[in-house]
């Protein structure tokens, strides 16, 4: 007759986001190395040419880190004040750094003392660069200038006092040594080339602009201030492109990934955005514990460093293939292909009396208890560890099933210790699992009525009903600020729909027709979970 | 009435066969069982039903094996009537006229010409008094006979035909009655009574199920509604009787048997496990599980080797010595209730309902066959009383038969309900559906009313479901955004309320535009491509019951009934009522294919139909108490070739055919004069050759049958009646074969007769050179080329001759003398015993 029907595990919807190529890419990184630096990790700058270090700007000093190291390779400390824009030359071989003292200092990697002072600012200067000819620096100050100087001689070459406000951010060509873009609180962004008096190009951001950068090929700039960051095509005379709107607080900085593929940027909201620079849709979010100063990125994706408020610097080395492949062969050997295919190919001859074996039906553990109708038994096995752990929808099948065929409370009575404390270890760990609830909760409730006489007879136990009691408490207190959250949505939406009047037409009968009020369409507020 | 004459209500089947235990034939090949008010002879090899023993004015309450005729079989009736019928060719023989309504009947080996009968007592008329009486049947030669030779054997017998079982060679009758077990020995005309407690130590009912006596042993197995089977012995004692117990099923006994020599005993009960018991080593167990629902009746064949099952879904399940279901017979599988609605599978033109416990099933009308189940819940089904289990609620299907939208259902006391609408999709190679979406909790609280765009076809689909959280959703297909997620699934489109209040009906326009939903006193029209309220209309007070757009010409309205016994019809055009009449409508219904609305309406617990257009004032047709009872379901199903009928009350059956279910849950339909005319021709054809057994010399002959048609001279051997016979004469023929040969006169008087009456056939065949080709049929399909078929047209006439000579050399000069002779004095007397 019918054979028996194995439990139905239900597909719950996957929550968070959907995995994607990028998603694989952008998780393959090691667990982060987490360094205390003095201060407000400021800024953050990859030396171009190999081994890549980079320069780390926090409080007074710039410290220099390997690619792998964990202790700073270098160090230079001799600020008077605040540091600000440890920035490494083209050929990496010098470093030049603004201070609070307004006075912008140029070091050698190798050396201590700073090569060149260079005075004239008078307030804090937040940006330093090279120019690409190697022999300029180009420096921005909160007293709205900006300026140009010249290495060898450390003289000012050109003063630009265009800005009205603190310049905060600003980059150089790599292509064109007269070429250099500067940003500032004054929500504008100009496009300035040193053979010309002033700014050749502004634009206007629109709220204060904190960082700044140009594509490889420098047809396009990106620009971030406030919660938003801007594309701007300079080949069409800084018309915008694109506008991003992902952020919930204020954009600290900008990077490049993947040889340009990729956009991310930095917030104090403490999350990091990776965006496809073809169609500028978020591909990838990081979580950081604290709102982001400063981040960079090794030429290709080697490490993901970012500098937090919180004077933590947390560095992501990536995941090489030799490692990954190290984790594979440590798997378990699965029989060879032979195994398998073993008497499959068989063909019969002709005249050869076929007897078909039948098919045998392979049930999981709990199946075969439930087919028994041993039900303590089939929920045991679906506690099993493995797979509370991996997959709680089978398990919350297993109740599920037992629930319907009415012998739940016969399966949840009669154990021990160690069997309960798993049974509400798998309770508490599941309970405010939205996909679960209903059916945990029942249970929960079950649970509770039949071992209420035991309750203080073992340490174990009531710890953890106390855990659960405190789950339940907090999850409570939540869902109540959520019906609150939904009821001020509701407002906002109902001032927001249109009021509309139904086609009245006039006839004059009394019966028939009822006038119309306005509709009271709802918004879609609440989609059922969708499950395939 | 003219209506009536021309449009009759008529039973499409549906019955009910597992009403009573049925009988095997003794060479196991074939099954009788009780169907209404026929019985049903079916071949337990192909599972075809291949008679029909009509004749019974009421319930056929049981049907039996005549004892020392294994040819034979007994029916009984609530008519008052018992009939002996031959059923391998469904004759009737005799009837035997008792007078009381019978409630079973039983018959022993041992008592000759008496069977025994089940009626309520005198001057009870209920069910709940019966007593036991002994038939002697006489033995007059007449068709109709009169019984009045009646003994009282038991009274105080109990309704279930189960609680009475005759023992060893019919020594003794057992029978129980609440927790009485009663035993009368037919030799010492004694009786013995015993009597359990109550209730068991455990607190559940020791009330007696059923019963049944060892062959050939003194021992009777008694089932208890607490599980237990008892095995008893030594109940010729007053005192020293004892009993055994069996424990096994968890809940009620509802049919026990021995098999035949007595070495097992099978039981049954909800659980549906048949349990196979050792007789004397009761702890040896064997059983065959899911048999898909409880059992209701066990019965074995003579030789012990086919068992069958009687269920409560109105299947019998045909298993082979315990370990092997050989064959199914399912009728209209029949739960508690049907909840979804009647649907016609445009594909399939099956009608499509409830089934089995979380089924959908698939009837075929044109075939009273159950073409299968779909399996909605895809969960064990859990044989246990008082168990809330998934039941579908509702099921629809969209205009193509391209998706089926199921809602399932199970209540909890305890918890809210939990509900599943599952989206079907049809899978052209394996022609059944197959699951695509499964949206868990697609409402708060219970769903109303589902339904498909009709309009729609394909991926723009459109499913509209109505809930009691007062919200109506709109679903739609949708393909994913990612392509490796696999293939369109459906989602929720739209939302929306109105004023709080509780949709219970929606209704798509023929064309798709427009979507009226019904919110309690209110009907919203809402246009489903903007989602926009296009405008609302009441008519206070009652809340709507029903929502019906007008098909074809009549599509500018809109009907509906209210509960406060309103069938309104609204003109659109002008948003204003049209006409409204006051009637209790219990169903309202649209003919898809014209413009025709069918109105079940419920008066007087009865039900009258009308149909009529909703432009015209006056009903096509009425019909007053179309049956008893309220009428929930009924459907329109298309037919497959228009009839062409030009009757005015019956041109509404041109298009499709109305299709109802009674609260008895018989499907009936309503057939005008000439589709029955046509019929009737039809199933006179059709007979199915399986009445003759498949021996060595069958196949014989079975092979050259149309070489010897004309040699055949023993009636014993009949020719096959599906052969075509030529018209003329040929009615007497077709009697004749089909009689059996014990009704016939002797063999000797009616060979001439036959050879007459073919040597007729033949000259008229040689007249009609046609007729030949169609009976060679083998030849003319040799012929596939035109310049073939001309040779063998010249060589046809000769064919024939020869078919007529190769009789004659058989029979001499004399013979032909003598055979003259009997015609002569033979035909009237033959003719009026067909006739009769």
């Amino acid at each position: 007759m019918a054979s028996f029907k194995p439990t139905k595990i239900p597909v719950y919807p996957k929550l968070g986001e959907k995995v994607t190529q990028d998603t694989l890419y952008w998780k393959n990184y090691k667990a982060p190395v987490q360094i205390k630096e003095y201060g407000a990790v400021s800024n953050i700058d990859f030396s171009p040419v190999a081994p890549h270090n980079f320069a780390v700007t926090a409080f007074s000093r710039i410290h220099v880190y390997g690619p792998f190291s964990q202790e700073p390779v270098k160090t230079f400390t001799r600020f008077k004040d605040t540091a600000y824009c440890g920035r490494f030359r083209s050929d990496g071989q010098l470093l030049v750094a603004g201070c609070e003292d307004s006075v912008v200092r140029l070091f050698d990697v190798s050396g201590r003392v700073a090569l060149r002072m260079f005075k004239g600012h008078t307030k804090a200067v937040h940006v330093t660069d090279f120019t690409s000819d190697r022999y300029q620096i180009l420096t921005g100050s909160d007293d709205y200038t900006c300026r140009l100087w010249d290495i060898p001689n450390a003289a000012e070459l050109s003063t630009y006092r265009e800005h009205t406000d603190y310049i905060r951010c600003g980059v150089t060509s790599k292509l064109n040594r007269d070429l250099f873009i500067t940003g500032s609180y004054d929500h504008t962004l100009k496009v300035f080339d040193a053979r010309a008096e002033k700014s050749v190009m502004t634009m206007d951001h629109g709220q204060p602009v904190e960082s700044l950068l140009l594509y490889p090929s420098e047809g396009l700039l990106v620009s971030a201030g406030g919660r938003y960051v801007k594309v701007w095509d300079l080949l069409k005379g800084g018309q915008p492109l694109v506008l991003l709107k992902n952020h919930h607080k204020t954009i600290t900085c900008l990077a490049l990934g993947s040889n340009g593929e990729r956009l991310l940027s930095a917030s104090l909201d403490r999350h990091v955005k990776v965006y496809n620079t073809t169609t500028y849709k978020v591909v990838h979010n990081f979580d950081y514990a604290a709102a982001i100063l400063s981040l960079a990125l090794a030429p290709d994706d080697e490490s993901i460093v970012v500098g937090m408020t919180n004077s933590i610097l947390s560095i992501k080395h990536r995941k090489h293939t030799e490692e990954s492949k190290e984790m594979m062969s440590q798997q378990r050997r699965r029989p060879s292909y032979r195994v398998f295919v073993k008497g499959k190919n068989f063909v019969p001859k002709p005249d050869d009396y076929l007897v078909s074996k039948p098919v045998k039906e392979h049930l999981a553990k709990y199946d075969r208890e439930l087919k028994k109708f041993n039900v303590s038994k089939a929920l045991d096995a679906s506690l099993e560890i493995w797979l509370r752990k991996k997959k709680p929808e089978i398990t919350v099948g297993v109740i599920k099933e037992l629930d319907r065929r009415g012998t739940l409370k016969n399966a949840l009575a009669g154990r021990d210790e160690e069997q309960l404390s798993q049974l509400l270890h798998f309770v508490i760990g599941n309970i405010v699992d939205t996909r679960f609830a209903p059916i945990i909760l029942t249970a929960a409730e079950m649970i509770l009525d039949i071992y209420k006489s035991v309750i203080g007879q073992s340490a174990l136990i009531d710890q953890q009903l106390l855990r659960l009691q405190n789950i339940l408490e907090s999850e409570i207190n939540l869902e109540q600020e959520l019906l609150e959250v939904l009821g001020m949505l509701d407002t906002m939406f109902a001032t927001s729909v249109t009021r509309k009047e139904v086609p009245y037409s006039d006839v004059g009968r009394s019966n028939g027709l009822a006038q119309g009020e306005a509709s009271s369409s709802r918004p879609e507020l609440f989609r059922p979970p969708e499950i395939k | 009435m003219v209506e009536q004459a021309e449009i009759r209500v008529v039973h499409q089947g549906g019955s009910n066969i597992t009403f009573r235990e049925p009988a095997i034939s003794s060479d196991s090949r074939f099954l009788l069982c009780a169907s209404g008010h026929n019985v049903k002879v079916f071949s337990t090899v192909t599972e075809e039903c291949v008679q029909e023993l009509r004749g019974h004015a009421d319930l056929v309450t049981g049907v039996l094996l005549r004892p020392s005729n294994h040819l034979q079989a007994y029916s009984c009736s609530a008519d008052g009537t018992v009939r002996l019928w031959d059923f391998t060719d469904g004759i009737l023989i005799k009837t035997y006229v008792i007078g009381y309504p019978i409630c079973s009947i039983y018959a022993s080996a041992s008592h000759d010409g008496v069977i025994f009968i089940a009626t309520p007592t005198k001057g009870y008329k209920t069910l709940d008094s019966l007593q036991l009486l002994a038939v002697h049947l006489p033995q007059t030669a007449g068709q109709l006979v009169e019984t009045s030779d009646l003994s009282a054997v038991l009274s105080d017998v109990s309704a279930n035909p189960a609680t009475v079982a005759f023992g060893r060679a019919g020594e003794y009758v057992a029978s129980t009655n609440g927790v009485q077990l009663q035993i009368f020995f037919f030799k010492k005309q004694k009786s013995f009574r015993f009597s359990l407690k109550e209730n068991s130590c455990s607190g559940r009912s020791n009330t007696f199920t059923c019963v049944a006596c060892h062959p050939t042993d003194d021992c009777i197995a008694t089932g208890h509604e607490d599980g237990k089977i008892r095995l008893w012995r030594n109940f010729d004692q007053k005192r020293e009787y004892t009993y055994r117990t069996l424990h096994w099923h968890h809940s009620t006994v509802r049919a026990l048997c021995f098999t035949p020599e007595g070495s097992n005993l099978l039981s049954g009960g909800v659980e549906s496990v048949l349990v196979q018991w050792r007789y004397q080593q009761e702890s040896q167990q064997d059983f065959l599980p899911r048999l898909g629902a409880a059992i209701t009746h066990i019965a074995v064949s003579p030789d012990g080797a086919l068992f069958c099952t009687s269920h409560s879904d109105n299947k019998i399940v045909l298993i082979q010595s315990c370990v092997k279901v050989s064959s199914i017979i399912q009728g209209l599988v029949k739960g508690e209730a049907v909840q979804t609605d009647l649907m016609v599978d445009p594909r399939s033109k099956a009608l499509v309902l409830n089934g089995k416990p979380g089924h959908l099933q698939f009837y075929s009308l044109q075939r009273d066959r159950l073409l299968f189940n779909l399996d909605v819940v895809q969960q064990e089904f859990i044989h246990q009383e008082g168990l809330d289990q998934f039941q579908v609620v509702m099921a629809t299907l969209d205009g193509a038969g391209a998706w089926l939208a199921t809602v399932e259902e199970r209540k909890q006391e305890t918890a809210e309900a939990e509900l599943n609408l599952k989206l079907w999709a049809f899978d052209e190679p394996s022609q059944s559906f197959v699951l695509n979406t499964t949206v868990s909790t697609p409402h708060e609280v219970r769903i109303t009313a589902v339904t498909f765009d009709p309009a729609a076809r394909g991926q723009t689909s459109l499913l509209v479901s109505c809930g009691r959280d007062g919200l109506f959703k709109a679903w739609r297909l949708a393909v994913p955004a990612h392509p490796d997620d696999g293939g369109p699934s459906w989602t929720c489109d739209f939302v929306s309320a109105y004023h709080g209040l509780t949709p219970q009906r929606c209704c798509f326009s023929a064309d798709g535009s427009l979507l009226a939903v019904g919110f309690q006193e209110v009907v919203t029209v809402w246009s489903p491509a903007s989602w926009e309220l296009l405008l609302t209309l009441s008519q206070p007070p009652g809340i709507i019951r029903d929502l019906c757009f007008g098909r074809l010409s009549c599509s500018k309205f809109l009907l509906g009934t209210t509960s406060s016994n309103q069938l309104c019809c609204w003109n659109l055009l002008t948003c204003s009522l049209e006409w409204s009449t006051s009637m209790e409508v219990s169903l309202l219904l649209a003919d898809p294919l014209s413009d025709n609305m069918a109105a079940f309406c419920h008066q007087d617990g009865n039900t009258d139909l009308f149909v009529f257009k909703p432009s015209e004032p006056r009903p096509l047709f009425s019909q007053k108490a179309v049956c008893s009872g309220r009428v929930s379901r009924a459907v329109f199903a298309p037919r497959e070739v228009a009839l062409e009928s030009c009757e005015e009350s019956s041109q509404w059956l041109n298009r499709s055919q109305l299709y109802f279910l009674t609260p008895l849950m018989d499907l009936l339909t309503f057939s005008t004069r000439a589709e029955e005319e046509r019929l009737m021709t039809a199933s006179k054809q059709l007979v199915v050759d399986d009445s003759v057994a498949m021996t060595p010399f069958q196949l014989l002959l079975g092979k050259r049958r149309p070489h010897h048609q004309a040699a055949v001279e023993d009636p014993a051997v009949r020719p096959p009646a599906d052969r075509p016979v030529p018209p003329g004469g040929s009615a007497a023929v077709r009697e004749l074969l089909q009689s059996p040969a014990h009704v016939l006169p002797a063999a000797a008087a009616l060979c001439s007769v036959f050879m007459e009456a073919l040597l007729g056939v033949a000259t008229e065949t040689r007249s009609e050179p046609e007729l030949i080709t169609m009976e060679n049929e083998t030849s003319a399909g040799e012929t596939p080329s035109d310049d073939q078929e001309m040779e063998t047209r010249a060589t046809r006439p000769e064919r024939g001759l020869l078919e007529t000579d190769s009789a004659d050399p058989v029979l001499s000069r004399a013979q032909v003398r003598e055979l003259r002779r009997v015609r002569k004095l033979d035909h009237s007397w033959f003719s009026s015993l067909l006739d009769s």
